[in-house]
């Protein structure tokens, strides 16, 4: 059994070193070259200076308002999915089109908030003039919540739905309110999916590039962006590396932040 | 308890028409003649024909098919092994370093993947195009068929291993005849998953794809940068379709694989 297991795990095992621990040594290793090879720590120094400082806090803002947005709208949408009849159904056509590639969807936007697009139509009824509604911050925030929601909805659906209903039944036979009792009863014990959640939609949203090009327009800066930017397009390995090895510190700490006790799988 | 507030009622037909209204918006217009995604002059299919007439289109959605079954299938096949192999580990520290890698690329930001695999690939000096992009793709969804293999074998009863020994199994009829039949729901989920991640893939192929090869995301991202397209919204159309497809067929195999179930039992 032993023996025929360790040849099983060698594939597994060359998959770890070759894209799990050789692409972060590298990262590492990268960050320290300048242009043109040099061992050298001026990245970093970069790094800390007012540019990529503000860059850093508005990527953050960004990702915050994002993920504050996400769960707003997705806490309540999970919780009257679980009290639906065919909940199972229902949170399939929730999982339906975050299989639709992520691009066409962005895609749909740029029509949607078009100049002469259906809102800009709407607008106008009203008699307002129509304005560009692409390119701004609104847009670039509602086509990322528009993105992560489904993502969020899933594990604070699974931890919803496995809630004991007859522990919220006690908290109202005890007289507390129906607010009282989502706040003591109903959101501590399905803090872990809304962690989850967090996590699958915080560390993405700090790293994205792609709606910021077509979304924002280059208005927002990201650290994706910035990434993204020194690979493709300036070829400064060396100062998307710096920015990659804060990108994976950041995540780490996301991780700790939003760990959870109890080793579960991800949904 | 079941009873929905009118209320409640709006407000998740809120969500849903807003989940569901970018993605009829796009099909809707991959029939407008008016080659513009505001006014609907008159239902046309030229668009739709466009796309099968465009060889290069064509080329790039038979390699994003073929990337995404190639990844899938020899994801799972590594990750099915990785995850039979830790579970088997008796060390239980060296079983937790094994879990904690195996969720690095499944928690790391796509642009950082892309990245180091770019350097990754330069490094050793992998041409970028079909088989970066392919090896990119089996990397990122191993972790993903592990995750759902892992919980399928940690339910398994060993009694049934220990008892196919007895009986005189060689460790091959184990994997063959006990171990990979129970664990078959994983691994197509997994399998699935693998597939649908590989599809879905934007940022990672955009770094290591290099000139020349493409893969529909990367493909529909410039068209969408010069401008709006309506071919974009024909492969919309084309996209959902095949998702819906695929959705029924993956419900009709589970389905029909828990009624199996269900009857040897």
């Amino acid at each position: 059994m032993q023996s025929k297991n360790r040849t099983a795990l060698i594939p597994y095992v060359v998959w770890i070193a070759l894209f799990v621990i050789a692409p972060i040594a590298l990262v590492l290793y990268y960050s320290m070259l300048d242009l043109s090879g040099n061992f050298t720590l001026a990245n970093y120094q970069n790094f800390f200076s007012p540019v990529y400082l503000k860059m850093t806090f508005t990527s953050f803002w960004y990702a915050f308002l994002i993920t504050f947005f996400t769960l707003l709208f997705a806490y309540p949408t999970a919780y009257l999915l679980t009290r639906t009849k065919h909940k199972q159904l229902w949170l399939m056509l929730i999982i339906i089109p975050s299989w639709i590639n992520l691009l066409l969807k962005t895609y749909a936007f740029i029509g949607i908030f078009g100049l002469y697009g259906p809102i800009n139509a709407f607008i106008e009824v009203f008699g307002f003039n129509p304005q560009q509604i692409l390119f701004t911050d609104f847009s670039f925030i509602f086509v990322s919540v528009y993105i992560f929601i489904p993502f969020m909805i899933i594990p604070i659906f699974n931890s919803l739905d496995k809630l004991n209903p007859s522990l919220i039944f006690a908290a109202r036979d005890l007289g507390a309110s129906s607010w009282t009792t989502f706040r003591r009863i109903v959101f501590p014990l399905t803090i872990d999916g809304v962690k989850s959640g967090i996590q699958v939609t915080f560390i993405p949203a700090l790293s994205l590039f792609m709606i910021t090009r077509l979304i924002a327009g280059n208005q927002v800066i990201t650290l994706g962006t910035a990434i993204e930017q020194q690979f493709l397009v300036s070829q400064n390995w060396g100062m998307g590396s710096t920015i990659a090895v804060f990108l994976i510190v950041f995540m780490v700490l996301t991780m700790l932040v939003t760990g959870q006790k109890k080793k579960g799988g991800r949904v | 308890m079941n009873k929905l507030s009118a209320a409640s009622k709006a407000y998740l037909l809120i969500v849903f028409i807003v989940l569901y209204a970018p993605i009829f918006y796009l099909i809707f217009y991959s029939f407008n003649s008016g080659g513009n995604m505001n006014n609907f002059e008159s239902f046309t299919l030229e668009h739709y024909k466009a796309v099968f007439e465009d060889t290069r289109l064509l080329v790039i959605l038979i390699n994003t098919v073929l990337i995404a079954l190639l990844s899938g299938f020899i994801a799972t096949v590594i990750g099915t092994l990785g995850a039979i192999g830790i579970v088997s580990m008796k060390n239980n520290k060296l079983r937790n370093t094994f879990l904690s890698l195996n969720n690095v690329l499944i928690v790391s930001p796509d642009v950082v993947i892309g990245a180091s695999f770019l350097i990754l690939f330069t490094m050793i000096g992998v041409k970028l195009g079909f088989t970066s992009v392919l090896v990119s793709h089996i990397a990122f969804s191993v972790p993903i068929v592990v995750l759902m293999v892992l919980p399928k074998l940690s339910e398994m009863n060993t009694s049934l291993i220990d008892a196919a020994h007895d009986l005189g199994a060689t460790k091959r009829d184990v994997l063959k005849r006990v171990i990979l039949p129970y664990i078959a729901p994983g691994i197509f989920a997994g399998f699935f998953m693998a597939i649908t991640y590989s599809l879905d893939d934007f940022a990672v192929t955009f770094f290591v794809t290099g000139n020349g090869f493409s893969t529909l995301s990367v493909e529909i991202y410039s068209m969408a940068r010069a401008g709006i397209t309506l071919t974009i919204n024909a492969i919309s159309g084309l996209v959902f379709l095949v998702t819906v497809l695929v959705v029924i067929g993956y419900y009709f195999v589970n389905y029909r694989a828990k009624a199996r179930m269900g009857e040897s039992k």
